[in-house]
């Protein structure tokens, strides 16, 4: 089954391999045909590969999608259609509308050297400087989709930071998904975080027509030596979008990346993070949570590769699981020889709301050096009866009592962010999540995604 | 202090495989190879009835469809199965009637091993059946167990004397389909022990099956099949070595346990199979499937492993919680050195209402060696209440050894609380550093803090075995522990 979906793909892009080449740039055209044959050589993953044991893609190929290749213009404006109204967060505002980056209309004003906004466009100018970076964690991976998106993807969202420079504001890169009809949507993005540089980057994803959507998203993070890099990801699209994310950081010596993944509202999705802390002293901490109800599905692949000693990383992952959903976590610490002096925790905790929910989980340690501290735990059960005793015996009725546990337990997640309104912002959505009053995105709207 | 503790790691290495000694005794062994015809030998051989013979057969046109599985952590060097003599049994005549008629080579062998069978007999009181390579040699005791009606006895035997018993339990537990090595066991299994108590009895002794590899090139596939029914309790040891050689010899057994309602069984291993010279030649590949399935109503069975042998450790004794308020428990010590691998877990499938788990294992990992943790609970939808506890602990001896956790938790019912906790670290400064500072030396440190790690799982063996399984140990890890 997998294969005919592989050549599908494969004839595909034969046929308009020139179509492609043409409406996109050198930078990258040349990745294409060598990123063509992996994807040709690996195919889809297919549930049969342990690491994608809970996910069954077939479902999600055998729509027939449209794809932009010719590049035809967004046909109207997110600023108008689009109000992300996060109160007192000030954040430099941009646009994606499915896999074309959405020129800004005013400037940015960001400090000098610094790059933001089209991969294409950039690249045209600044061919030289992306071209080490471009697809160079990527092109490792061992997962045909990631090869399958540097194939077809023409356009993309680039964030380059030079030496030194820090940006006081977040950026915030709204990634639109609307189209007239079903679309399978390959987007790209590249930060590179040059010596000492500091940046926080927010992408929200939104759905803005009802039909299906399949989104394969590669992204690669550079951080290099002293660079700080916040990279907050908040998913609130409906229940026809897939969403497969590929992230790939590469952590330089006493550097610094934390990742804030949270889904509130979804459909289909797989996000699989892979940190590689290539320098010593550096640090990754990764954090995610995920409100699921209905038949959503959330998977999370986290990877932490400790290449060199002295370093530190922490994850931590919520799923709150209602009706019929069903959550997939896996983490796997990897601590190679001659790491010493690692220090690497995860956990995972997941509350089952009902009967029909699922829970997968399977954190794993994989230790080749002796001097170091690692541990995981994992827990998965229903809320303490004695603390919802607690609770009601103070006069605050049972339904509230639940809301304020399901609160409490996301709660730890949401402090990991370092935005305070973003903070702020997000206690309120979730807490609307909990009582239901935020949109389940089936119709949702602009309005509805705020 | 950094110098001494290298030594000492380096003393470790050293540490010599004190069981390897061959014994001189004729053996009536086959040509190697495996072929349907070795099948029908090894079923003639044993004189066994026409379902017997039915069910290896079938267990082995399936093994010839099978892969060997390569999803542990394990590197496994190539086997040709053709390679390896399928059947190997002491010479004898007939089978012995009382100890005296037993080779007296044979039972040096097991003086050796300390199990002088005399010995246990009127000192501890223990019944042992041996099996040494693939033929059970004595079961000592059996009289006494059969005034309560137990039935303690090599497998053969039990397939002659109680087919009805044999043939409704075999495989119930552990079908032929079940995995590539069960497959292979199903087929060419020679021998191995039966036990079976009656309703509302409990065993007064510990079963105990004593396993040994001793001709060269052969492979030892055993079978275990033990009943408890209705109200029963039984304990049983199982040890097993075996002489130190160049080449790795293959062992892939299966123990089937089966607890009826209210029954309990405690099923304990002490593993110590030839581990390979400290270059990482020769030893033992461990591949075997223990299952028990908890099928009446709280019922429970206990698995407690002591696991310092073998090169290759290829094993996850797992429990099927079928029956309501069951109970299933799995502890573990697992000892690595030199080039030694382990993968090793367990399983819990959770099917009934109210029923609980527990895994404990312990994972000690030393020169070269690579030591895994792997175990899957499972919560089917039905399994209300379900209640499972989980703690791996590993602690790293030296800078080039690895330890690893792939703990699996599928969740399929809300009402379900499982944890799990794991942590990788090294022995502790400061308590070595306490330690030295009352006098005890560096070497003696490290054996007081790793048998006081291990301890919540020997304190779960037998006595006589507690014991033993310390001194295994201590010989493992020689020179890092006192």
């Amino acid at each position: 089954m997998m294969r005919e979906f592989v050549k599908t793909y494969t004839s595909l892009y034969k046929e308009h391999e020139d179509t492609l080449n043409r409406s996109s740039v050198p930078l990258l055209n040349q990745q294409r045909s060598n990123a063509m044959e992996r994807f040709d050589q690996m195919g889809f993953p297919d549930n049969k590969r342990e690491d994608y044991r809970h996910l069954d893609l077939t479902a999600v190929l055998e729509v027939d999608y449209g794809m932009n290749l010719k590049r035809f213009n967004i046909p109207s404006n997110p600023h108008d259609v689009f109000r992300c109204d996060v109160p007192n967060l000030t954040t430099k505002l941009m646009f994606s509308v499915n896999d074309q980056f959405y020129p800004n209309e005013k400037p940015l004003n960001l400090p000098q050297g610094v790059l933001c906004g089209s991969l294409a466009e950039l690249s045209k100018t600044h061919e030289a400087l992306l071209a080490p970076y471009f697809n160079q964690l990527a092109e490792q991976s061992l997962d045909g989709l990631v090869h399958f998106n540097t194939a077809f993807a023409q356009d993309g969202f680039l964030l380059y930071v030079p030496e030194n420079v820090i940006l006081d504001k977040p950026l915030q890169l709204i990634q639109i998904l609307q189209g007239p009809e079903e679309m399978l949507v390959q987007r790209r993005l590249l930060v590179i975080m040059e010596k000492g540089s500091q940046a926080q980057l927010l992408l929200c994803d939104h759905t803005l027509s009802p039909n299906r959507f399949l989104v394969n998203q590669v992204s690669e993070l550079f951080v290099a030596d002293n660079a700080r890099l916040e990279y907050y990801e908040l998913e609130m699209s409906h229940a026809a979008t897939t969403r497969l994310s590929h992230t790939f950081a590469s952590v330089g010596a006493s550097a610094n990346l934390s990742q804030n993944g949270m889904t509130l509202s979804n459909g289909l999705t797989r996000n699989n993070i892979e940190v590689h802390l290539n320098g010593s002293n550096s640090e990754a901490n990764l954090s995610g949570l995920a409100l699921v109800e209905n038949e959503q599905f959330v998977d999370n692949h986290i990877w932490v590769d400790h290449a060199v000693p002295h370093c530190v990383s922490n994850q931590l992952y919520k799923y709150v699981l209602d009706d019929q959903s069903k959550g997939v976590f896996s983490g796997r610490i990897l601590v190679q020889q001659d790491a010493q002096k690692t220090a690497a925790y995860q956990s995972n905790r997941n509350l089952c709301m009902s009967k029909e929910s699922k829970m997968f989980t399977k954190p794993q340690l994989e230790i080749y050096a002796d001097d170091v501290r690692c541990s995981h735990g994992s827990a998965t059960g229903q809320m303490d009866e004695t603390a919802m005793f607690y609770i009601r015996s103070r006069g605050i009725p049972e339904k509230e009592a639940r809301l304020l546990m399901k609160f409490a337990f996301a709660a730890d997640v949401i402090d990991n962010i370092h935005l305070d309104p973003l903070k702020d912002r997000m206690r309120m959505l979730v807490e609307k999540r909990f009582r239901g009053e935020l949109a389940r995105c089936a119709g949702c709207t602009a309005a509805q995604c705020s | 202090m950094a110098v001494e503790s290298t030594n000492i790691l380096e003393e470790v290495t050293s540490g010599e495989y004190k069981y390897g000694f061959i014994t001189d005794i004729d053996s009536d062994s086959i040509a190697s190879g495996l072929t349907e015809d070795v099948v029908r030998y090894i079923s003639m051989k044993k004189n066994e009835p026409e379902w017997m013979l039915d069910f290896r057969l079938k267990a082995y046109r399936h093994w010839l469809t099978l892969e060997m599985p390569d999803w542990a952590h394990l590197k496994i060097p190539e086997i040709n199965y053709q390679d390896i003599i399928f059947y190997s049994a002491p010479k004898s005549k007939k089978g012995p009637e009382s100890l005296d008629e037993v080779d007296p080579e044979l039972l040096k062998t097991f003086e050796k091993l300390g199990i002088p069978l005399e010995e246990q007999k009127m000192l501890t009181g223990m019944a042992v059946d041996a099996v040494m390579d693939s033929v059970s040699v004595k079961t000592t005791f059996k009289e006494n167990l059969a005034e309560l009606g137990i039935i303690f006895c090599s497998f053969s035997e039990a397939v002659q004397q109680y087919p009805d018993l044999v043939r409704q339990y075999l495989g119930s537990v552990v079908g032929y389909r079940d995995n590539f090595f069960a497959a292979l066991n199903c087929a060419v299994f020679s021998d191995g022990s039966f036990a079976y108590i009656p309703k509302g009895v409990r065993c007064p002794m510990e079963l105990s099956t004593y396993f040994r590899i001793n001709a060269a090139n052969t492979g030892q596939f055993e079978r275990t099949l033990i009943v408890a029914d209705d109200n029963s309790y039984v304990s049983y040891l199982e040890g097993c070595t075996a002489p130190m050689r160049d080449e790795n010899q293959l062992h892939a057994a299966i123990v089937e346990i089966v607890a009826m309602e209210q029954a309990e069984v405690k099923y304990s291993t002490v593993q110590n199979w030839y581990p390979g010279d400290k270059n990482g030649k020769g030893g033992i590949y461990n591949f075997v499937t223990k299952r028990g399935l908890c099928k009446g109503r709280g019922s429970k069975i206990s698995w407690t492993q002591v696991e310092t042998g073998s090169a290759i450790t290829w094993k996850y004794p797992s429990c099927i919680l079928a029956g309501d308020d069951s109970v299933g428990e799995f502890y573990s010590v697992a000892v690595t050195n030199n080039y030694q691998q382990a993968d090793t877990g367990s399983k819990m499938i959770h099917l009934g209402k109210n029923t609980k788990s527990r895994i404990v294992s312990k994972g000690i990992s030393a020169g070269r060696s690579q030591n895994s943790y792997r175990g899957m609970v499972k919560i089917s939808p039905r399994a209300d209440n379900a209640r499972n506890f989980s703690q791996c602990d590993s602690l790293l001896l030296g800078d080039r050894c690895g330890a690893h956790t792939f703990p699996y938790i599928d969740i399929n019912n809300d009402s379900a609380v499982v944890e799990h906790e794991a942590t990788t670290s090294k022995i502790n400064e400061d308590q070595l550093f306490y330690c030295n500072q009352r006098g005890i030396s560096t070497e003696d440190a490290v054996g007081l803090i790793v048998n006081g790690y291990a301890k919540e799982v020997i304190n779960k063996l037998p006595m006589e075995f507690a014991v033993e399984a310390q001194k295994l140990l201590q010989i493992t890890l020689e020179g890092s522990v006192g």
